[in-house]
């Protein structure tokens, strides 16, 4: 059993939780992951690591309720218990010899940009950070990003905060200005990642995209996790548990990847459904 | 006097259309009067071929001689000497080709039913004795067990019997690996391996779920901790695929991801968290065990047709005879001669968003025909031109072997490991290329049999205890 240390609402869909789980804690590196349950015969869900504190053991999480077990996690309350906690798993995310590095991070994807982002800040390399969200009531971590971005860029979707428009709009102005940078990294909701490659595209720059598809196991098991890289006309197929998450974004692709990711919408919406009405039993 | 009828006592089992829907337990197990009377047919013969059959050398003679006695608890005592996970091997051995295979009652008719009596013997120990195991006085020697499946739960049992302390690092939720991830529920119950698996708790072996050796913990470490050997036992976890178009199509599985999603998970249930595809027609691809156990198993989650597609004819297929009638009884059809050349998806040309698009619509394949025997003597199957025909199906599900997890080799220095990714080892003592570095099971040989993991096992234990006690 993984006890939650600490529990904070970021927005009405976003939590955050710090877990202990010291073997965990140990090792963690930006841009790994972790798998959980929630309680016995519950899902096994992955969730890339947004954070640890090697001293007290803790390891965090921060998670957007989608479906039944989000809506299952998000209940459990300070000093309770989870059933299962396994990782670091997955490779880290390759930050060598980077000195100025463009941060993409969208929605809840944000919360795992930012320790890359924090990573990058340590080793002295210059971060610049663009952030976007639907609206200013789902924006988070806007100050954590502040303070390890040489600049930060926030766009939503409805103008609501920061710019308007999708994160391509800054990205492509800094392009047409000539700059350039040792790598892009983006990270969020798969439409996002496959839009911020082709913007990339023409520039030649390094562009990693951090995949999450459906996993069971995560240690290369059960091949759930599938995806399929482009590489000079052929088709390679990786596990993204023990070959990424992290890939050359210019390689994957993406239409199979979310087409991949819906497979199972219509049992998930119903889940949540459920487990909705079954705590309205509760209240 | 012996009983000299030529047959086995038969097997009671669920009648094939009852229980093609349900997850029960296909065979029902001897009843005690059923037990002594093949118990007598047993001939107690001086050279013991049966013994020599067996991978992990159970005094066979001796506890079907208690059974004659109905000293039902005296024969599992004698089993457990050698033995760690005996309710296990009564149900997945393949003893038709082990300790049945020699024994000299087959010579004219059938052999003893050495299986069933083991299997009897156990669930009658789990059913009637008292839980309490004499936990052996602790020798002061630490060891490491990595994975929980049969070779690595006999390795450990072995060691604590002889007074180690021993913790085994899984790294699923559930201790028992293949037990219980892969062999569905209906070839053998997962309340039997915890049965297993407790025993072995009681015997004061450490389980240590939710850690992955190779990503939480290295070898390495594993000796930093205080652990004077490790044995490694970590499976041929990595599903292979056939790398034909269409497999990454929605309803396309590893065998891993389905039994484990139907297995481990328990999305069989009513009511699962996890989910899995279920009814329509699918076609699962290989001929082995984990073929047919992927193939009823799509029966009893409701498929209105299930083929197995495999590319050579009935007599090569590799699974066991038992399995493959099992998996006719109940209604599996048998594609022989055929082999997949693409996975076709769906795809409506006027409505990208079509929900179904993606989905698997059909398998193409084309039929095959035997030719010239291969460098291992099996007859190599070759296309027979223009005969690609399409499949009418909305699942597929891969069963065509797997490979060891590279995990652990990634993550240990000098550890060497063959060109299919299997730890190299002595053959007689597990040991491998590292010093006080141990492996066996799948990880050494690839896919392979729960008993020979669980000999490989025995065997590592022996050499661990020789190393560090000296005897």
């Amino acid at each position: 059993m993984y006890q939650i240390i600490h529990k904070r609402s970021l927005n009405p869909t976003v939590t955050l939780m710090d877990i202990h789980a010291p073997l965990v804690a140990r090792k963690a590196k930006a841009g790994q992951f972790i798998i959980l349950r929630v309680d016995e015969e519950g899902e096994r869900i992955p969730l890339t690591v947004a954070g640890y504190d090697r001293e007290a053991g803790t390891v965090r999480i921060i998670f957007q309720i989608v479906g039944a077990t989000t809506e299952k996690l998000n209940r459990k309350n300070q000093g309770e218990f989870i059933s299962d906690f396994v990782g670091p798993l997955g490779r880290p995310t390759d930050l060598e010899g980077k000195k100025k590095v463009c941060i993409v991070g969208g929605g809840v994807g944000c919360a795992i940009a930012l320790p890359v982002a924090q990573a990058l800040h340590e080793m002295g390399a210059e971060v610049t950070s663009v952030i976007g969200f639907r609206s200013k009531d789902l924006l988070i971590l806007e100050e954590e990003f502040r303070a390890v971005s040489k600049t930060l860029t926030v766009m939503t979707d409805d103008g609501s905060y920061g710019r308007k428009g999708n994160v391509c709009v800054p990205l492509n102005e800094m392009f047409s200005a000539g700059e350039t940078f040792d790598e892009i990294i983006t990270i969020g909701p798969l439409i996002m990642m496959k839009f911020v490659v082709e913007a990339a595209r023409p520039t030649g720059i390094p562009c990693t995209v951090s995949m999450n598809p459906i996993m069971i196991d995560g240690t290369g098991m059960c091949g759930g996790c599938r995806l399929t890289l482009v590489q000079e006309g052929k088709r390679i197929t990786k596990f993204a548990c023990v070959d990424g998450p992290d890939f050359n974004g210019y390689e994957v692709d993406f239409d199979e990847a979310m087409s991949r990711s819906r497979m199972y919408f219509p049992f998930e919406r119903k889940k949540h459904e459920d487990t909705c009405n079954l705590f309205k039993g509760d209240n | 006097m012996a009983n000299m009828n030529p047959k086995k006592n038969p097997m009671p089992s669920q009648a094939a259309e009852v229980r093609a829907h349900n997850f029960l337990e296909v065979a029902l197990g001897y009843t005690e009067e059923a037990a002594i009377d093949e118990a007598n047919r047993c001939l107690n013969c001086k050279h013991m071929p049966c013994v020599t059959g067996c991978p992990v050398n159970i005094h066979i003679p001796a506890f079907i001689s208690k059974i004659k006695e109905g000293d039902f608890e005296g024969a599992y005592r004698i089993i457990s000497q050698s033995s760690s996970l005996p309710a296990v091997c009564g149900r997945v051995c393949p003893q038709e080709t082990q300790c049945e295979a020699k024994c000299v009652r087959g010579i004219k008719g059938e052999p003893v039913g050495i299986g069933r009596l083991e299997r009897f013997v156990a669930d009658w120990h789990n059913t009637y004795a008292s839980g309490e195991v004499n936990r052996p006085a602790p020798n002061g020697h630490k060891v490491a067990v990595v994975g929980s499946g049969p070779s690595g739960l006999t390795c450990a049992g072995d060691l604590a019997k002889k007074g180690y302390s021993v913790t085994v690092f899984e790294a699923l939720h559930t201790a028992g690996g293949v037990l219980v991830y892969g062999i569905p529920e209906f070839r053998l119950p997962k309340e039997i391996v915890k049965k297993e698996v407790d025993t072995l708790k009681a015997l004061g072996v450490e389980m240590q779920t939710n850690v992955v050796i190779g990503k939480t913990l290295t070898i390495d470490e594993l000796f930093e901790d205080g652990f004077e050997a490790v044995y490694v036992a970590s499976g041929a976890g990595l599903p292979n695929f056939m790398n034909i178009p269409g497999e990454a199509c929605k309803g396309v599985y590893s065998a891993n991801e389905y039994l484990t999603r139907s297995n481990l998970m328990k999305a069989y249930l009513t009511s699962p968290d996890t989910p899995i595809m279920k009814g329509g027609r699918v076609a699962v691809v290989g001929g082995g065990n984990v073929a047919m156990d992927a193939a009823r198993t799509a029966l009893r989650l409701g498929a209105d047709e299930v083929y197995i597609v495999y590319r050579r004819s009935m007599q090569e297929l590799p699974a066991r005879r038992e399995e493959v009638e099992h998996a006719e009884e109940e209604g599996v059809k048998f594609l022989l001669l055929t082999n997949p050349t693409e996975i076709i998806g769906y795809q409506n040309p006027d409505d990208p968003r079509d929900p179904k698009n993606g989905f698997v619509s059909g398998m193409k394949c084309i039929r095959m025909e035997l030719g010239e025997p291969d460098e291992k003597g099996r007859r190599r199957p070759v296309a027979i031109p223009n005969s690609e025909f399409i499949l009418d199906v909305d699942t597929v599900i891969i069963a065509v072997g797997t490979s060891p997890n590279p995990l652990i080799k990634d993550t240990t220095e000098g550890l060497n490991v063959n060109s299919r990714g299997g730890i190299i080892v002595e053959d007689t003592t597990g040991k491998t290329s590292r010093d006080k570095v141990y492996a066996g099971g799948d990880a050494v040989t690839g896919a392979a049999t729960v008993i020979s993991a669980m000999g490989a096992g025995k065997v590592a234990a022996k050499a661990i205890h020789e190393a560090i006690c000296g005897e």
